[in-house]
């Protein structure tokens, strides 16, 4: 079971943001993606997604095009979470995590409540639940997404068949407790639930406390890919980001940089 | 801000009561007054061929009928495209079809003599009517066809070639203005202010059923519409399919709007507020709002059609001064009520 990308090449307007990336994700491990800005961090996701075609090259869930499956199949699939998105209405908290739901209105479990309650919990936002979503804060707001595409994979499918969440930076508008909250939670989906877990991320350090793998991207290539200490190297920061690192560990012995 | 709400069947209760309250006043009301015991006797079946019956059976209920058909044709509708575009000043007219059906409209009156001389013109007439079913059908296809790209339908473009395309339709119909005899000048502007006077039976029974119809589809599309409300590109990731419901909600839109338009000429207004209004009180899950407009729309139409044929009788108000003379105030109080929610 894997997510795919094989040489896949996307242009816009005459310019060519990714040069041919190939990379296998694997559930049960949480893949930061990293980059510099216009590295092409966003486009990728959007390939694995489906929301994009690659001009070139495949996209491949488990071995089969992502374009020969169905919206609807996708949906019951993976997930995803938007880096900003606008609600038309005043539709509530809780209103706007339930849709999260959609794809499985045909086939409702037992308790589709019960899970959309859940799902706002592990985010911390249920009290936030009955007030109108575009009141909220961007934090709050983003918090209220992640409910919704955790509530759209919550339950394992019928065949077996892995669960995926894709995010473009879940944690660009949280607060620092809970950025961390919102990756140790990431986190414990992809160990304890086996679910595929892909982000982009920002912050090194989050990437190097909470993620497995990380898939770098530079100008439009696959810079690097491997487990996220191996990956996020001082030299490689230096060369990419053009920033000057020191490693130190923590108490509890993770790898961090601190940044000159 | 939290947003208290009536709970949906409550709202839906509410809506059609409002449409048995005003189909009860439109009942009575009009050149001919019927007492509400003697209307009460006859839907019981207990009074036969009597004056009031008469004027209740072949004038009166075919208008109300199509009062509340033409109402929740043009509430479903509103609230259908305030849906796709994911804008709550978007209206039915905005894709072309009440233009469209002005300008064959307008042609009829003022050319079909000249053009077609062997065919009646007159308002009410079938020729009119289906002109203006045509035109209006014609004219929202031309605006979704323009709208086709490489991603699919372009929502922002068709609204914007529906802004020109109206506005092309505009000047047609000034020119036909322009060009038309005192006569034929009166019957376009009458028939751009709207009137339920033209019901007859045949063509009542015509437009209810596509109404029914319509209305019937629109609540197939509520949950993809509440999807919609993310964004396309969220909708799509959750699973809609949402060319089909662009497709579908301007199929929808432009048969009921176009069959209550041909019929009944342009009622303004109800439209944009009708779900307007929904959504104020009830959220706006198009699980209610669908409904909940179709039925204020229809309570709109028929109280502003009571007014219409009682203030200035023995003439009739045109309808679409009414509707807009009733809805707007009322939508005022709405929005100053309710302002936080805006």
């Amino acid at each position: 079971m894997t997510l795919q990308c094989v040489d896949a090449r996307v242009s816009a307007g005459g310019r060519e943001l990714l040069h041919g990336i190939t990379a296998t994700l694997r559930p049960g491990r949480f893949t930061a993606i990293l980059g510099p800005n216009g590295a092409g961090k966003s486009t990728l996701l959007s390939l694995l997604s489906a929301q994009r075609r690659p001009d070139a090259g495949q996209v491949l869930l488990d071995g089969q095009p992502v374009q020969a499956l169905s919206a609807h199949a996708l949906a019951l699939r993976r997930a995803v979470m938007p880096q900003e998105s606008a609600v038309a209405f005043d539709f509530t908290a809780r209103e706007v995590a339930e849709l999260g739901r959609y794809p499985h209105r045909r086939q409702p479990t037992a308790d589709e409540a019960g899970i959309v309650e859940q799902a706002l919990a592990a985010t911390d936002v249920t009290a936030l639940a009955p007030r109108i979503f575009n009141t909220l804060s961007g934090g709050e707001k983003a918090r209220v997404h992640l409910a919704r595409a955790l509530a759209q994979v919550w339950a394992p499918l019928p065949g077996g068949a892995a669960r995926w969440l894709l995010l473009d930076e879940p944690t660009a508008a949280l607060d620092l407790a809970h950025q961390h909250q919102a990756l140790r939670l990431l986190r414990g989906w992809a160990h304890g639930q086996g679910v595929g877990v892909a982000a982009v991320l920002h912050d090194l350090n989050l990437a190097l406390r909470y993620a497995d793998d990380a898939l770098l991207l530079a100008h439009g290539e696959a810079a690097s890919h491997g487990p996220v200490a191996e990956v996020l190297t001082a030299e490689r920061i230096a060369r990419i980001w053009g920033i000057d690192c020191t490693p130190v560990q923590t108490g509890d012995g993770v790898l961090q940089y601190l940044f000159n | 801000m939290t947003a208290p709400r009536l709970a949906p069947r409550t709202a839906l209760v509410l809506g059609l009561a409002l449409v048995l309250l005003a189909f009860m006043a439109g009942a009575a009301s009009g050149a001919y007054p019927i007492a509400p015991a003697e209307l009460l006797r006859m839907l019981a079946g207990g009074v036969q061929d009597t004056p009031a019956q008469l004027v209740f059976l072949n004038i009166r209920l075919p208008r109300l009928l199509l009062g509340v058909a033409a109402g929740a044709g043009l509430g479903v509708a509103g609230a259908l495209m305030q849906g796709l575009f994911r804008n709550p000043l978007a209206d039915p007219g905005l894709i072309g079809i009440s233009s469209g059906a002005a300008l064959a409209a307008g042609v009829v009156i003022v050319l079909g003599t000249q053009w077609f001389p062997a065919l009646p013109h007159t308002l009410g007439s079938w020729t009119l009517m289906l002109a203006a079913f045509a035109g209006g059908l014609g004219v929202t296809l031309l605006i979704y066809l323009f709208a086709q790209g490489p991603s699919g339908t372009h929502i922002g473009l068709m609204l914007l070639a529906g802004v020109a395309v109206n506005a092309v339709a505009a000047a047609g119909l000034g020119y036909l203005n322009f060009i038309a005899t005192d006569e034929q000048l009166r019957n376009i502007q009458f028939w751009l202010l709207g009137s339920l006077g033209g019901a007859r039976w045949s063509a009542v029974a015509l437009v209810a059923a596509l109404v029914a119809v319509a209305c019937t589809a629109a609540l197939a599309w509520a949950r993809p519409l509440n999807a919609i409300a993310l964004g396309e590109a969220q909708a799509a990731l959750l699973g809609v399919n949402v060319e089909r419901v662009k497709r579908a909600a301007v199929v929808i839109t432009a048969l009921a709007v176009g069959a209550v338009t041909a019929t009944t000429g342009i009622i303004g207004f109800v439209g944009l507020i009708a779900p307007h209004w929904v959504r104020l009180v009830a959220g706006p899950d198009h699980r209610v709002v669908l409904p909940g407009a179709a039925l204020l729309g229809a309570a709109l139409v028929l109280a502003a059609d009571a007014v219409a044929r009682t203030v200035a009788q023995p003439a009739e108000l045109p309808l679409g001064v009414l509707t807009a003379f009733i809805g707007g105030p009322m939508f005022l109080f709405m929005l100053r009520r309710f302002r936080s929610r805006v």
